[in-house]
């Protein structure tokens, strides 16, 4: 019988210590030529602070403005260096026991499915090496092979992530009430409220007052 | 006038059971982390424990003579070869309680054992903690148990929790003829001899629960931790009554038909107070003055207390149990023996049943050691536990009325118990039903990865084990017609678990009566320590 229910994991600091801000410093240490590098590292360091600001207000009009930055970078190389990066910086970030929760999750017969506010070229090598059914993360836009900067909308973020896991219990046919969900951030309170046995993991301060409230259970993943 | 052999009972300075006049002392009573002091009305029954008995001069001389003289086996010495696989499995925290003062039996039986192994050449030797679906033992607590010596030799490569979830720890063995499946944990069952280390606290314990349960998984415990063996029990205290027994039976002994295992069990008498709270053994009766200002002083400063404050400060003090008996070899046998020890210190007979019984409940049970006893561990108390304390046939009357004595706080440790919250805020307003919940949520909540994780990697019980809490309480469900908390701090517990309420016991013996009628007999079973009553 196919799987009835899934479990929906988000990835940045439930999964993977890591944020979007890492992956796209990889990318920016890695932009091919010396003065490229220079560049891209140093207005990503001066936009740190400017990061911090914009992701604590909101984490959609963070995600649009930090996705300018790949502006102008070929498909190609995006995909190719995605699984350096994997290894380099996303592998060595995994929590130990993420493997034992999602091998968990699949004996209880759930597909499992990553939700990621990043990009998905960034995110296929985990879902791979996770052994993840689904992915459902944002996708750059590419104009002649190389990337606009511009993520093709929704972006999966806060609210959307929900819309995303909906349509795709409808399209999967399964029981969203029966469905597992699994973050770290209250920017996922929506996402964790639309399925049926959401989970805090490794809670920000918001969501483990959010889960003590609502009785959901809370995962310290070491 | 009352007849001369009424009255030689009223007084038999022996007796276990007093029957309360008009000059009786006030009784006290525990009450969560706190006490009650309480008159009772005039006729009524209390049932005290027994005094505890004598323990054995030596403990290691008992427990190198029982292995030396084992039942049905031949002793220790001769089944440990060099360069076999041994395991030592051992019962968890659950028991005793509250835990005992150090050295724990536990640490003098291994201590013994070990030396013996290691002077006969045994090498491959583990200790796991027969925890089954129960929290994994905290690193301080598994320290405590064994001493500081052996945790560091063992801990924490071959002194471990059981995992009944680790999908290679777990091995079937072959089904029993009722067809339950029968699971053990790969060590255990890979090892060349097992050596059981039991303290048995209550008759329950130890026998075949102690492999059958101990070092299982879910697949194989729901056989028999299930509505439907729980209401075809009359008391989980005997055997004969028994039908959670007889599953455990039928397992065990396939059990032992496949591994050689080798039980050392233990029976403590039940000095569960000891140094300053000692006379809360006595009955009121015989109170110094000393005692009851002490009594008072106790109970003033634990009602102004926090009650975090006021568990920790009645956690502190261990019991200084004493062990009454050591027994050793196969399961059967071995078994026997401790029953019959462990019967002589908790039976007193009573003559029949009651239509109102109070039983006060105290601050600890097996499943909250180092932790807060929630609704569903008030109810397991209750119904569970206490209204199993008999050899058969209940303290209360078919369709009588428990009363019991808790503030029945919503309160609930997220770290032990987390699946116990989903339990009780989601699915008891839904239905009280046990056949209903097991069909409709067991399987859920054992398979969530949340709580399946929260079991192996933290110290939570398993997302079964509020459902095990529930069907616990089935019989005592069952027999009586109404539940009364008295002394609840709030409406919506009560009501969840399908109880009444009322402020006081005064108030709940009231409203008992006007159920059962005014001429109402009534008994208090004045728990703790440890009392089974054996109703004739």
């Amino acid at each position: 019988m196919p799987p009835q229910k899934a479990a929906f994991f988000d990835v940045d600091g439930t999964l993977v210590k890591t944020n979007v801000v890492h992956v796209y410093a990889y990318y920016a240490m890695n932009r091919g030529s010396v003065l490229g590098i220079a560049g891209r590292t140093l207005s990503t360091a001066l936009s740190v602070p400017l990061f911090g600001v914009m992701d604590a207000l909101d984490r959609k009009t963070f995600n649009e403005f930090f996705y300018r930055y790949y502006a102008g970078l070929s498909e190609d190389r995006l995909i190719t260096i995605a699984e350096d990066m994997f290894e380099d910086v996303l592998q060595p970030a995994l929590f130990e026991q993420s493997q034992d929760l999602i091998d968990q999750a699949r004996r209880s017969g759930c597909k499992v499915v990553l939700v990621t506010g990043a990009l998905d070229f960034t995110m296929r090598p985990l879902a791979r090496h996770l052994g993840a059914d689904d992915l459902i993360a944002n996708k750059m836009q590419f104009v002649g092979g190389k990337a606009t900067g511009k993520v093709i909308p929704p972006i999966i973020e806060g609210a959307n992530k929900a819309n995303a896991i909906r349509a795709y219990c409808v399209k999967e046919n399964l029981s969203l009430d029966k469905c597992h969900g699994y973050s770290d951030s209250a920017s996922d309170y929506a996402m964790l409220a639309v399925v049926g046995r959401p989970t805090a993991v490794n809670p920000d301060l918001r969501l483990r007052s959010i889960a003590r409230a609502y009785n959901w259970p809370i995962l310290d993943l070491k | 006038m009352r007849p001369l052999k009424t009255l030689q009972k009223l007084y038999d300075e022996e007796s276990q059971v007093v029957i309360t006049e008009k000059g009786s002392p006030p009784r006290a009573l525990f009450y969560g982390e706190g006490f009650l002091q309480e008159d009772l009305p005039v006729g009524t029954r209390v049932i005290f424990p027994r005094p505890p008995m004598a323990g054995v001069p030596n403990v290691k001389a008992a427990i190198r003579w029982a292995i030396n003289h084992p039942e049905g086996m031949e002793p220790l010495h001769a089944l440990l070869k060099p360069g076999m696989r041994l395991t030592c499995v051992i019962d968890d925290i659950s028991v005793p309680l509250p835990p005992m003062v150090t050295p724990d039996v536990r640490q003098s039986i291994l201590e013994v054992v070990l030396e013996l192994a290691a002077d006969s050449g045994v090498d491959d030797i583990h200790l796991v903690i027969a925890n089954a679906l129960h929290r994994r033992m905290t690193e301080g607590e598994m320290r405590r148990m064994v001493g500081q010596k052996i945790f560091d030799e063992f801990y924490p490569d071959r002194y471990y929790n059981h995992d009944a979830e680790d999908p290679d720890g777990i091995v079937a063995l072959e089904r029993t003829s009722h067809g339950e499946e029968v699971s053990v944990n790969r060590r255990v069952a890979e090892s060349d001899l097992i050596v059981y280390v039991n303290v048995n606290f209550v008759p329950m314990n130890g026998g075949h629960k102690s492999m059958g349960t101990g070092v299982s998984n879910y697949a194989s415990l729901r056989h028999h931790h299930n509505p439907k063996t729980i209401r075809a029990s009359d008391s989980y205290m005997e055997p004969k009554a028994s039908a959670l027994y007889r599953s455990n039976e039928r397992i065990g002994r396939n059990i032992d038909k496949h591994l050689k295992v080798f039980h050392i069990e233990t029976s403590l008498n039940n000095r569960m107070f000891g140094g300053p709270t000692d006379f809360l053994a006595k009955k009121e009766e015989d109170y110094t003055e000393g005692d009851r200002l002490k009594f008072q002083a106790m109970r003033y400063a634990l009602s102004k207390m926090p009650r975090a404050a006021a568990r920790k400060v009645l956690s502190a003090v261990p019991a200084p149990y004493e062990v009454t008996g050591v027994y050793a070899g196969a399961t059967e046998p071995t078994h026997q023996k401790t029953l019959e020890t462990s019967w002589k210190q908790y039976v007193v007979p009573v003559e029949g049943q009651s239509d109102i019984v109070i039983f006060p409940i105290p601050f600890i049970s097996p499943y909250s050691v180092n932790s807060i006893l929630n609704p569903l561990l008030v109810q397991v108390m209750g119904l569970g536990y206490f209204f199993n304390l008999n050899r058969g046939v209940p303290l209360v009357k078919k369709g009588g009325v428990l009363i019991l004595l808790h503030p029945a706080y919503d309160e609930f440790d997220p770290e032990h118990h987390p699946s116990y919250i989903e339990f009780f805020n989601r699915l008891l307003p839904e239905t009280r039903d046990s056949m209903k919940l097991e069909h409709k949520y067991e399987k859920e909540f054992a398979e969530n990865p949340s709580y399946v994780h929260l079991y192996r990697k933290g110290n939570a019980y398993h997302g079964v084990h509020p459902f095990y809490m529930w069907y616990w309480g089935e019989n005592g469900r069952q027999h009586v017609g109404k539940v009364i908390v008295a002394g609840a701090e709030n409406n919506h517990v009560p009501a969840l678990l399908g109880w009444d309420r009322t402020d006081t016991l005064t108030e709940a013996i009231e409203e008992a009566r006007g159920f059962m009628g005014r001429s109402a007999t009534i008994s208090l079973l004045r728990i703790a320590p440890t009392v089974m009553v054996d109703v004739k």
